[in-house]
């Protein structure tokens, strides 16, 4: 019993105050992409050949942040000059095709389903679905129950039964393996319910698209409702993401 | 042993050294291999030029060996001998429709079509999603229940299919089928275009980053003659450490969960998440990927870095032996961890069990001792104390390990050698050439084979996560244990679903 006062009182309260405070992270967090439009084509080009994941649209200057895996080669190859990374994490968006962005991303919450908001804002329930994540993904959201998210203070909850849930969280780059299984939790979820793509797997296939085995997009199968980049997607990210589109 | 051609870790290989044998002396040359405490550490068919081969990398403790042959359509299976083989010959029959005859349990491993488009060995239609409804290997009486858990499960993980057969609460046996996680990585690295490899290789199984794309990069090194200079590598070592203190202290507070010892699990999962932030101080990335690259590494350690690392370190340390204490003294705990999921040297051995899970039972083999990659050939050896093969034993030598790899970092992070940083780009490979890489991952023996071709394209990319032995250790261990006791015995070997699946 001793040990375990004494531990209590070392580990003290850890709770971040986020989102009432911010928080910084270090600077070698790569978030939201700066993108200079102005910088010579050429280099930009380079940037795009570059890229592993093709997300870089270089005539028109815009990034895929469902493409991305934020490994920020293009960064480095360009010294900053085409693309730079900022240490913002929020990143969550409500529509698809505000995913390929120039660098500026329109307002979550303004965007998010009202109705959702009414339904869910005060208690929401999440169900779980990894199909076929490499295990980053979920890694990164189990985190945020750990003391220092404590996601459920948001009344947030990862829970275990379809049927309890609201909605589902799906990670991966949905195997075909799992498309069966990863279906019928999405119907035994009751509606209305909620949809989100985690993870630049689940939102494009990620690293593993045109892999003749996995879906790579989640969308096509069923409609997405909130799309969170990353690979995986800073606790942050997901944390932000879930209180401006519910809350 | 006159047959097998020896090899070093890392070193590229002319493929037409490789002693090419008739497949009886092969056979007849792995069994004795292994049933003399030879270990398989790959066991593989690819096709060159229309014709099928298998190639076997095999080791002691201190040494490689490397032999192939002719694959025939259909031979006597090695594992009807010698249990080691189990696993990859189940694997060959799924990927190129070889029939290994008399093998003890031939079952499908991922559940895909085989690669050359022959009749399936396991009369199964893939053009059914996964359905489920294939046997399990059943146990028989009026008494015996079975229960069926999975492919999704109750928390944030990744899905897999566990069938018991008990009777009342004991578990006589347990069937792990995987597969629901295949993505096909193998054949992908073959197919797509190089640039594309590094990210890929990072997602094999992402708790393993640093494992897996080290893997990758010391393997381009070699075929490539890519010179990787000493500040690379000491940055590479301090994050596959990383690596393995956050992933280590997140099991012990799952464990410490899994028995309702909540302060523990709460202070271990905080603790958990300091040395992923470590990672992204490193690369930008809490899993470290981004970071190793072909070359070198694509982030150098600066002082800033290098201060945080050292601050930190200096401020968990004790946290974390003091959470330790709390955890490993309590009577609660002691109850639940001794004797339960116990795996016998015996049993180790038998399955080839790597890592802390090798480890717990006994067998010391730890791939940075014998066959030491970056700058582990000076660093000293981790030392097991507590090696009765059960969960206590394997959260003992987690917790020795996190210790280890403290004094392993701070060795490391005395040495301030610079680094320039990389971008991957390309470089010409050995054509005709085979490369064995293998690091200590902290699930243990991550490997990685590479074969190229007279043009100096990758021909076979063959993966093998420590996880594809160890699932069998699992099974093994919830042999007569109370099935409460899974989810104890589950976390202590912590596997991986998508490094086994690909
Ligand atoms: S950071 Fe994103 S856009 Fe840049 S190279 Fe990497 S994947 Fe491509």
């Amino acid at each position: 019993m001793l040990t375990i006062i004494k531990n209590r009182m070392e580990q003290g309260c850890r709770t971040s105050r986020y989102p009432k405070t911010p928080i910084t992270l270090n600077n070698r967090y790569r978030g939201m992409p700066k993108i200079h439009k102005n910088c010579p084509a050429a280099l930009m080009k380079k940037c795009a050949d570059l890229c592993p994941q093709e997300a870089i649209d270089a005539e028109n200057a815009l990034l895929d942040l469902g493409r991305c895996v934020f490994c920020g080669q293009c960064e480095t190859l360009s010294k900053g000059d085409c693309i730079q990374f900022t240490q913002n994490f929020e990143l969550g968006v409500a529509r698809k095709e505000h995913l390929l962005t120039n660098g500026n991303l329109p307002r979550l919450a303004d965007n998010a389903k009202k109705h959702f908001k009414k339904l869910f804002g005060r208690s929401l329930q999440l169900r779980q679905v990894s199909a076929a994540g490499c295990n980053a993904c979920e890694a990164d959201t189990n985190v945020l129950n750990t003391p220092f998210f404590d996601l459920a203070r948001f009344g947030i909850q990862f829970v275990a039964s379809p049927r309890h849930a609201d909605g589902i969280h799906v990670t991966g780059p949905i195997s075909k393996n799992m498309h069966a299984a990863l279906m019928a939790t999405y119907e035994a979820v009751p509606a209305p319910k909620v949809v989100i793509a985690s993870g630049s797997c689940a939102i494009s296939g990620g690293p593993f698209r045109g892999s003749p085995e996995v879906v790579g997009d989640l969308n096509s199968l069923i409609p997405v409702d909130l799309y969170i980049p990353g690979c995986p997607p800073h606790p942050l990210t997901t944390l932000h993401a879930l209180l401006n589109y519910f809350k | 042993m006159d047959n097998l051609l020896k090899i070093a870790n890392g070193e590229r290989i002319k493929r037409s050294d490789i002693p090419s044998l008739p497949f009886h002396v092969f056979r007849q040359e792995l069994l004795q291999f292994a049933v003399n405490g030879g270990q398989i550490v790959h066991y593989f068919a690819y096709e060159d030029a229309g014709v099928l081969m298998v190639l076997a990398i095999v080791r002691s403790d201190a040494a490689l060996y490397a032999a192939a042959a002719e694959a025939p359509e259909a031979y006597h299976a090695l594992t009807a001998d010698c249990e080691k083989f189990h696993m990859f010959e189940r694997e060959i029959a799924e990927q190129y429709g070889v029939r290994p005859y008399e093998h003890p349990w031939l079952k499908h491993v991922r559940y895909h079509a085989n690669y050359r488009q022959r009749e399936d060995v396991f009369g199964n239609d893939y053009r059914q999603d996964i359905p489920g409804n294939y046997d399990y290997f059943p146990v028989e009486g009026e008494a015996i229940h079975e229960v069926a858990v999975g492919p999704v499960h109750a928390g944030i993980i990744e899905p897999g299919h566990f069938r018991f057969q008990c009777i009342g609460e004991e578990v006589l046996h347990l069937e792990i089928q995987l597969g629901y996680q295949h993505r096909g990585v193998e054949k992908m690295l073959t197919a797509v275009p190089r640039k594309r490899l590094p990210v890929i290789v990072e997602g094999i199984a992402g708790d393993t980053a640093i494992g897996h794309s080290l893997c990758y990069a010391q393997a381009i090194e070699s075929l490539g003659s890519l010179p990787v200079d000493e500040g690379a590598s000491i940055v590479r070592a301090i994050a596959l450490e990383l690596e393995r203190i956050a992933n280590h202290i997140g099991d012990l507070g799952a464990l410490s969960g899994d028995v309702a010892f909540n302060p523990p699990a709460a202070y271990f999962g905080r603790l958990r998440g300091e040395f992923l932030n470590l990672l992204l101080v490193l690369s930008g990335n809490r899993f470290g990927k981004g970071l190793v690259r072909p070359g070198g590494v694509a982030y150098t350690m600066g002082q800033e870095q290098r201060r945080i690392l050292i601050d930190k370190i200096k401020e968990t340390k004790l946290e974390i032996a003091h959470v330790c204490d709390l955890l490993f003294t309590a009577h609660t705990v002691q109850a639940r961890f001794d004797h339960t999921g116990t795996v016998d040297r015996e049993t180790a051995e038998k399955l080839g069990l790597v890592g802390y899970a090798g480890r717990a039972s006994g067998i010391a083999y730890d791939a940075r001792v014998s066959f030491p990659t970056e700058c582990y050939a000076g660093l000293p050896a981790s030392i097991n104390n507590k090696t009765d093969g059960d969960v206590a034993s394997r959260a003992a030598v987690r917790r020795e390990e996190v210790e280890h790899s403290f004094l392993l970092i701070e060795t490391l992070l005395a040495r301030e050698v610079a680094t320039e940083s990389v971008l991957a780009g390309d470089c010409k490979l050995a054509p005709s050439s085979l490369v064995v890489t293998i690091n200590e991952g902290w699930r243990g023996e991550v490997s990685h084979c590479l074969l190229t071709d007279a043009q100096g394209e990758i021909l076979r990319y063959k993966i093998k996560d420590p996880s594809f032995h160890n699932w069998t250790g699992l099974a093994m261990a919830l042999r007569h244990q109370g099935i409460s006791d899974f989810p104890l015995c589950n976390k202590s070997f912590n596997l991986s679903y998508c490094g086994f699946d690909l």
